[in-house]
């Protein structure tokens, strides 16, 4: 397994009596694109502040880079690209303006500057705008600038504070699909922290679900799911069309609820039937959508609708915020 | 100047490996803030306003410069000097001016200093390049102190200059010396306000809030501060037939209470240096004047005379300073 690039050992922040981090625990390796999900005030943002060094936990350590980010911080932003949340730029400065500042910020040698901030901005797609004043720019074009001013250190690893937010549905597309690719190319590791389920189900390697400061579960979206939903990660959707069936000359008995949980019961590898407004949720160990479906028409029962619905990160997340929200 | 050579030469650091090396950042900070100042509507603002009020008081200076000198006046040497001094009571004298305008510029320069960053999500982006947290703020605060510095030297030199030309006298030194001290100490009163204005800066989220508090400070030192003195003055003043003594006491007491404020101890320090013939900021009894004969002090012993005013004045501008440099440090930066 490749080295481990970040770790953080039973991390705790306190503000007076509130707990904002909770003994967090947690270790990302080299070249991961890894996840921090959790919902608004989960802590997400203390914790980076902590593995930038810009707040001190109030006990346990962070290592970033194998540096402690609390004794020495500086080495560390030195190799940590961090974009936070709602990034601002001076709007009176042009975008490459703005980047030549954050170079030269990071130290990088004079004649070496105005090279590297063409060619980020360019990857990130702005040569058009790197000459307009950033106050003109669009949510997104900010969001792209900032990713260059992130990558403009050259860094291992990049925090990426919710960085989707305000995108249009095809812009965040567009621009995860660049992180994706930057970091594949540059073999960057990359933090995502996020309460947007879906964008980043799409891109990241492993998930953390954080909640009230706590970690309730890592890993990828796989063992997460198998974890929640023990023995029964496939659910099955059916739809029955009750008014076709009725008229039909049968027996009282036949195609009530009871009816259908019998025979889909027998189904090999079914656990689970639940029948709510005339659709029929089936829980099983293994993809039985095709034995249920021949289960069905040999019995002549008429289904209008038949889906496999695989756990999202959507359910994921709801059963542990859930959970969470309880304790 | 062989350029290459320097280049590649050995381990010399100078100016000419500048294209070699980095800058260091505390200086990039400082340098983009002084840009920032220079090129913002506020401060082209204010530098006309104050270079035009400037200018009206030279004009009457320069148009009164024949009447105010008398056969016996001590200052009569100092002819250079009044200049920034003397006025017909239509306008105001340069220092008059600088003491009124320093604080505005001051606070306007200042008072948005850490709070327009975070409102723009720009603090947490350049806290989190690899610079000392510390060095933001003394960035600024240097930058401020150099622009401002640049502009006060600009307009003392450009009114001295003007004097040589139309009034066809040259400075002696002591005289040319006396309004560099003036400058400077006209540097470290404005100095004074912007560190304030920067301590507001980190205390309110808001640059109006911090703005209006600047302001409220101001005005308390300039309108009420005074009529409060006033009303403790009546109140303890003692009968007419007080002895010296205790009439003496009543006065450096009411003398105490002015010097709290800055502003007083500008106009003293400035007074003093750019008038030679004043020797004592506070009370004189009789004993002590008896046998002077009116004269100018020399520069040595004015600078000693306003030594107490110019350390009030160092130690209030360090503890705004200290002021916000401890609760910046200590705040935590959250993106806006």
């Amino acid at each position: 397994m490749a080295e481990i690039i970040i770790e953080l050992v039973d991390l705790t922040k306190k503000y007076g009596s509130f707990t904002a981090v909770d003994h967090l625990s947690l270790t990302i390796r080299k070249g991961e694109i890894f996840a921090l999900l959790g919902p608004n005030g989960a802590g997400k943002t203390t914790t980076i502040l902590m593995m930038l060094g810009l707040t001190e936990p109030t006990s346990g350590s962070v290592r970033v880079c194998g540096i402690n980010s609390t004794v020495n911080p500086i080495e560390v932003k030195k190799r940590v690209g961090y974009l936070p949340e709602n990034v601002g730029f001076y709007d009176d400065l042009t975008g490459s303006q703005n980047l030549q500042f954050t170079a030269r910020l990071n130290s990088i040698p004079e004649k070496n500057v105005m090279q590297r901030v063409e060619q980020l901005i360019s990857k990130v797609g702005l040569s058009d705008a790197s000459g307009k004043k950033t106050g003109k720019y669009s949510r997104g074009m900010l969001q792209r600038l900032g990713l260059a001013d992130v990558l403009i250190k050259n860094p291992e690893v990049i925090i990426l504070d919710e960085p989707t937010l305000g995108i249009d549905p095809a812009g965040v597309r567009e621009f995860l699909d660049l992180i994706v690719e930057l970091s594949k190319e540059q073999g960057l590791t990359v933090l995502f922290c996020s309460h947007h389920l879906h964008q980043v189900q799409q891109v990241c390697d492993r998930i953390g679900i954080f909640v009230n400061g706590r970690m309730l579960a890592e890993g990828d979206i796989q063992t997460l799911s198998k974890k929640l939903f023990a023995g029964s990660p496939y659910m099955i959707e059916a739809g029955f069309d009750r008014a076709s069936l009725s008229k039909k000359d049968s027996p009282e008995e036949r195609f009530s609820n009871e009816w259908f949980k019998e025979i889909i019961k027998n189904v090999d590898g079914v656990i689970s039937v639940d029948i709510k407004n005339d659709l029929i949720h089936i829980g099983c160990s293994r993809d039985a959508t095709s034995d249920i479906a021949r289960v069905f028409v040999e019995r002549g029962a008429g289904i209008n609708y038949l889906r496999k619905k695989e756990y999202g990160l959507d359910e994921i997340y709801y059963r542990y915020f859930e959970g969470g929200e309880k304790s | 100047m062989n350029m290459k050579s320097t280049n590649s030469g050995s381990g010399r650091l100078g100016w000419f490996r500048k294209k070699e090396a980095a800058i260091n950042p505390f200086w990039v900070i400082v340098n983009k803030e002084i840009s920032d100042h220079v090129n913002s509507w506020r401060f082209i603002i204010l530098i006309s306003i104050i270079a035009l009020t400037c200018f009206g008081s030279l004009y009457t200076a320069i148009a009164n410069i024949g009447s105010a000198i008398k056969p016996d006046d001590p200052n009569g040497a100092y002819l250079f000097l009044k200049l920034y001094t003397i006025s017909d009571g239509t306008m105001p004298s340069f220092f008059v001016f600088i003491s009124f305008l320093g604080p505005l510029l001051g606070i306007s320069l200042g008072f948005d200093t850490v709070n327009s960053e975070q409102n723009k999500g720009t603090l947490s982006r350049m806290l989190s390049q690899p610079v000392h947290r510390d060095y933001l703020i003394n960035a600024k605060f240097i930058a401020s102190i150099i622009v401002i510095s640049v502009m006060l030297f600009a307009l003392g030199f450009l009114v001295m200059g003007f004097g040589i030309i139309i009034i066809g006298i040259p400075p002696t030194p002591e005289e040319f010396l006396r309004t560099v001290f003036f400058i400077v100490l006209s540097i470290l009163y404005v100095g004074f306000w912007l560190n304030l204005a920067i301590f507001f800066s980190v205390r309110f989220r808001q640059a109006a809030t911090s703005a209006l508090s600047c302001i409220a400070v101001w005005l308390f030192f300039t309108v009420f501060y005074n009529m409060i003195v006033n009303l403790v003055a009546k109140a303890i003043a003692p009968s007419e037939m007080a002895s010296t003594h205790q009439i003496f006491r009543y006065q450096e007491v009411i003398l105490t209470l002015m010097r709290i404020l800055p502003s007083e101890l500008f106009s003293d320090a400035t007074t003093t240096l750019l008038m030679p013939s004043v020797r004592s900021l506070g009370p004189l009894t009789m004993e002590q004047i008896v046998g002077t004969i009116p004269g100018p002090l020399p520069l040595g012993q004015s600078l000693l005379l306003v030594w107490p005013q110019l350390t009030g004045l160092i130690a209030a501008t360090i503890l705004c300073f200290v002021l916000s440099y401890v609760s910046f440090m200590r705040r935590e930066i959250r993106s806006r």
